[in-house]
């Protein structure tokens, strides 16, 4: 049905695609000035900031700050009210394969017949009509792709078995076999216990780095981040603090960011910000209104 | 309209609609609209059996819509729930088919099992039917605070120690006793609709539990008064105007959340409800 | 003594008999495409749906009766309709679709005793009540083939046409929305395919087997294939073997059951079930080796953390 072939790699070369070789940093990603409103209530509010291939940049708020708001923007499935959006170089075409997308909590029933490497090769051609034909090209893909997240050991069993933490690996492999230049990630670290987080978030530094992708990672605790957090964009009711972990990640930004005075602290090689006892309309989940987790 | 035998009548459809409505609350609550249409409908075979046996009709009615809903908790287990209630519903239906098959006689009862007879309801028959209601209400009022935990949040359920899967065939033996109660009196499809289009409706027009069922109930109510008063009149089948009037006040319901919506009044989406926002919280609360 | 016991399973004029015949065609390319389509509606979450079709359906065929008109355009045009209302309605999550099935279904069961009432009126026969809504594979309607050829052909076409963005959308809407897949045309396209493989059949082997051939064959299949397509066959597969053995089973039965015999459909949904159990028992024999390797690296994480 469709026109175009998708470039599937050639047998040999890295699934993700050699390096550009560009010694320049690149802007995948910019956000300018963006305003989003939804059902009368402004979401986000006049925010801004770059990302550059190679970066990782944590995208970090509590519930209700905006976050997915800010990751559906950037796919084009909501329309800011003011604002631009900038993804490598050219305005967003209808679809964007230079976009590589991992969603919030997926539920996969446990009789989903998929693999984990069918769901990899969801990745290449799932949004294609018709029926995939089998060929070596595509498996090889799927193969090297599997190989590159470390889930060959798990790839012909059903993905509604796999672990949190297998399955978030088995979604990144889909996200980036069409060799993505910007991964977005919405909250993939939510339901996973700390030592398959820490794998996930070793394994996205390692792709950032090795492949000059840049990824945008939402959360609501950045210290599993903070060890490979190259910039962060920190949300609090709609409005941003861009940077540094360290330019942004202080008492004055934040206390600035909130609109009243909050403490940066630093305690245990964890960051804990804490805020006098404020009502927070957005944040439903707090056990202890006064500590709220960086 | 009026008259001594339409007393019945009216009162049969009273008591059935103040029933459909407090557990139709907790029907829509739970998702459970296939259960609903599958007990009644299948327990419709049982009260064959029955007639093939020679027993009281009821009988048969109630022995299977609880084993009904046995079956469905029990193929719950290890299925997805959807697929349990159509796995029930098929082999009760078959069961049925068998049942059908060994008489010649297609007895008259099948068709007002399926369609309802509340007109001709007798006398007697108000008894037991009010003493069934009874005990649903009474079930429903015992079990509300964990059904209502293990319907809107089952794994915070869970964490309180609540049995959520014995909550679950709780559910099913209470949709089993109004089935019991109801199908000889409206019919299987007046008793399905009623458990779900009111307590729809109901849902569209406030968030507290309480003021839901009450509403409920008197949708309920409204929906068969005026179903009876203008079957009567007409002469057309109540099924019909119960189906049809549960379908508009579903419809009224939605367009009325809607517009509230466009207005700003609540600012999470539409089929988001009050159990949607729970589970949010509860899910982000278990994720720390 | 093979001899003897292979000759007393088919009764004698089985397969020389027009009726079995024409119904082991039928039934076969019936159970195929509701195999085929079965799959899709498992894994969606959608069995009311499917189940609600038939029932919906058979009141588009008592009003087609009453018109005079074949009752499978009734059922086709009623399905079409309630499967569009459906999609219109659009609501993702499952509890709010399966409460907009229930309203549509007691809308169309409303319609359906409105349409029977007036049949009975006209014709006074409730013969044709149980006719429309059970239906039997024995006696069949001249001139259905054709008809429930090309519904079913196009009912599989549109699944095959769809399979990629169906399987994409139906593992995550977001992901799929986010690659500019039409999410509402390939869920509505794949509810058209379901209101036409219900439609057919309904029509020809009754609302209790449609639904029964639609949700059974396919539960089985997901317990014991791991892939999409393999699963698919596995359900075909299921569904033909359990319409023919079923078939089988009442025909036999005429002679050791006395009087008509049993019903086709309790003889198939009773090889179903068998079946469903079957696969049960093998599915948990096999998940517990399965399960042995992934469980046990989970409890490790877990001991790590805890540490």
């Amino acid at each position: 049905m469709s026109v175009t072939t998708d470039p599937v790699p050639a047998v040999g070369e890295s699934p993700l695609g050699i390096g550009t070789g560009m010694s320049a940093p690149d802007t995948v990603l910019q956000v300018e000035d963006v305003s989003v409103s939804l059902a009368g209530r402004r979401v986000l509010d006049r925010v801004s900031f770059s990302i550059e291939g190679g970066e990782f940049c944590g995208l970090i708020g509590s519930n209700g700050a905006g976050k997915t708001t800010l990751l559906r923007a950037i796919l084009g499935l909501i329309h800011p009210s003011s604002g631009r959006i900038v993804v490598s170089g050219g305005t967003r075409t209808r679809r964007n394969p230079q976009i590589g997308y991992v969603p919030q909590k997926i539920t996969l029933e446990t009789d989903m017949p998929l693999r984990a490497r069918d769901l990899v090769g969801l990745g290449l051609d799932g949004h294609r009509f018709g029926i995939s034909r089998p060929g070596a090209k595509r498996r090889t893909a799927v193969d090297e792709m599997l190989e590159a997240v470390g889930a060959t050991r798990f790839a012909d069993a059903r993905i509604g078995n796999l672990s949190g933490g297998e399955q978030q690996r088995v979604m990144i492999a889909q996200a980036l076999i069409c060799r993505p230049k910007l991964l977005l990630l919405d909250e993939p670290l939510a339901n996973l216990d700390i030592r398959s987080a820490a794998e996930v978030v070793d394994l996205l530094a390692q792709i950032a780095g090795e492949q000059r992708i840049a990824i945008l990672l939402s959360a609501h605790d950045m210290n599993p981040l903070l060890p490979v957090m190259d910039r962060v964009v920190y949300l609090a009711d709609g409005r941003a603090a861009a940077g540094t972990t360290d330019e942004v990640v202080r008492t004055d930004t934040l206390s600035a960011l909130y609109g009243h005075h909050v403490e940066v602290i630093h305690v245990a090689g964890r960051v804990l910000v804490v805020s006098g006892a404020e009502h927070q309309a957005h944040h439903p989940g707090d056990a202890d209104p006064s500590v709220r987790e960086a | 309209m009026f008259a001594s035998f339409m007393v019945n009548a009216w009162e049969a459809a009273t008591i059935v609609a103040v029933v459909a409505g407090v557990v139709g609350f907790f029907t829509v609550l739970r998702g459970a609209a296939f259960a609903a249409h599958s007990l009644p409908n299948g327990a419709f075979a049982g009260a064959a059996g029955a007639f093939l046996i020679g027993v009281n009709t009821i009988v048969g009615l109630g022995v299977f819509s609880l084993a009904g809903a046995g079956m469905i908790a029990g193929l719950g287990r290890r299925a997805r729930s959807d697929v349990a209630t159509a796995l029930t519903i098929v082999l009760m239906l078959a069961l049925g088919d068998l049942f059908l098959s060994r008489t010649s006689e297609y007895a008259p009862e099948i068709f007002s099992l399926l369609f309802g007879e509340v007109l001709g309801v007798s006398a007697s028959k108000l008894a037991p039917t009010a003493v069934l209601a009874v005990v649903c209400i009474v079930a429903v009022i015992v079990l509300y605070r964990p059904l209502m935990l293990s319907s809107v949040a089952p794994d915070v359920a869970d964490a309180r120690g609540i049995n959520t899967r014995a909550m679950d065939l709780a559910f099913l033996v209470v949709l089993a006793l109004v089935t019991t109660m109801a199908v000889p009196v409206v019919g299987s499809l007046l008793i399905f609709s009623l458990l779900i289009g009111p307590p729809a409706a109901a849902r569209s027009f406030t968030n507290r539990p309480p003021v839901a069922m009450g509403l409920s109930v008197v949708f309920a109510l409204v929906t068969v008064w005026v179903a009876i008063a203008v079957s009567y009149e007409t002469n057309l089948p109540i099924g019909f105007f119960v189906g049809a009037l549960s379908a508009f006040a579903y419809t009224v319901g939605r367009a009325w959340a809607a517009w509230q919506q466009r207005r700003g009044r609540r600012h999470h989406s539409r089929d988001e409800s009050v159990a949607d926002l729970t589970e949010r919280t509860t899910a982000n609360a278990g994720a720390r | 003594m093979l001899a003897l016991s292979w000759s007393s399973l088919f009764e004698p004029g089985f397969f020389s008999s027009e009726p079995v015949q024409v119904a082991l065609v039928v039934g076969a390319i019936t159970a195929v495409v509701s195999g085929i389509v079965g799959v899709f509606t498992v894994i969606r979450g959608q069995s009311f749906a499917g189940h609600a079709l038939s029932d919906i359906g058979t009141a588009g065929g008592s009003a087609a009766f009453l018109v005079g008109a074949s009752t499978i355009y009734g059922f086709v045009a009623f399905n079409v309709v309630a499967a569009g209302v459906m999609e219109l309605i659009g609501i993702r999550k499952p509890r709010g679709r399966d409460l907009a099935t229930g309203i549509v279904l007691g809308a169309s069961l409303g319609l359906a005793a409105l349409f029977l009432y007036e049949d009975t009126i006209s014709s006074s026969t409730t013969g044709a009540t149980v006719n429309v809504l059970f239906g039997s594979i024995f006696t069949l309607p001249p001139g259905i083939t054709t008809v429930m050829a090309v519904l079913g052909a196009t009912s599989v076409a549109l699944i095959a046409l769809v399979y990629r963005p169906l399987l994409l959308s139906s593992v995550s809407y977001e992901l799929a929305a986010a690659r500019r897949v039409p999410v509402r045309l390939v869920g509505g396209s794949y509810l058209l395919a379901l209101a036409l493989a219900v439609s057919m059949s309904a029509v020809t082997i009754g609302a209790i087997l449609s639904t029964a051939l639609l949700i059974g064959p396919a539960a089985i299949a997901l317990r014991l294939a791991t892939r999409t397509g393999v699963a698919i066959a596995v359900a075909a597969a299921v569904a033909v073997f359990a319409c023919w053995v079923g078939t089988l089973i009442a025909y036999d039965s005429t002679v050791w059951a006395g009087g008509n015999g049993w019903p086709v459909s309790f003889c198939i949904v009773a090889v179903i079930f068998v079946l469903y159990f079957a696969s049960g028992v093998v599915a948990r024999f096999r998940g517990d080796r399965r399960q042995a390797t992934t469980s046990d690296q989970r409890l490790a994480a877990e001991l790590v953390e805890v540490a």
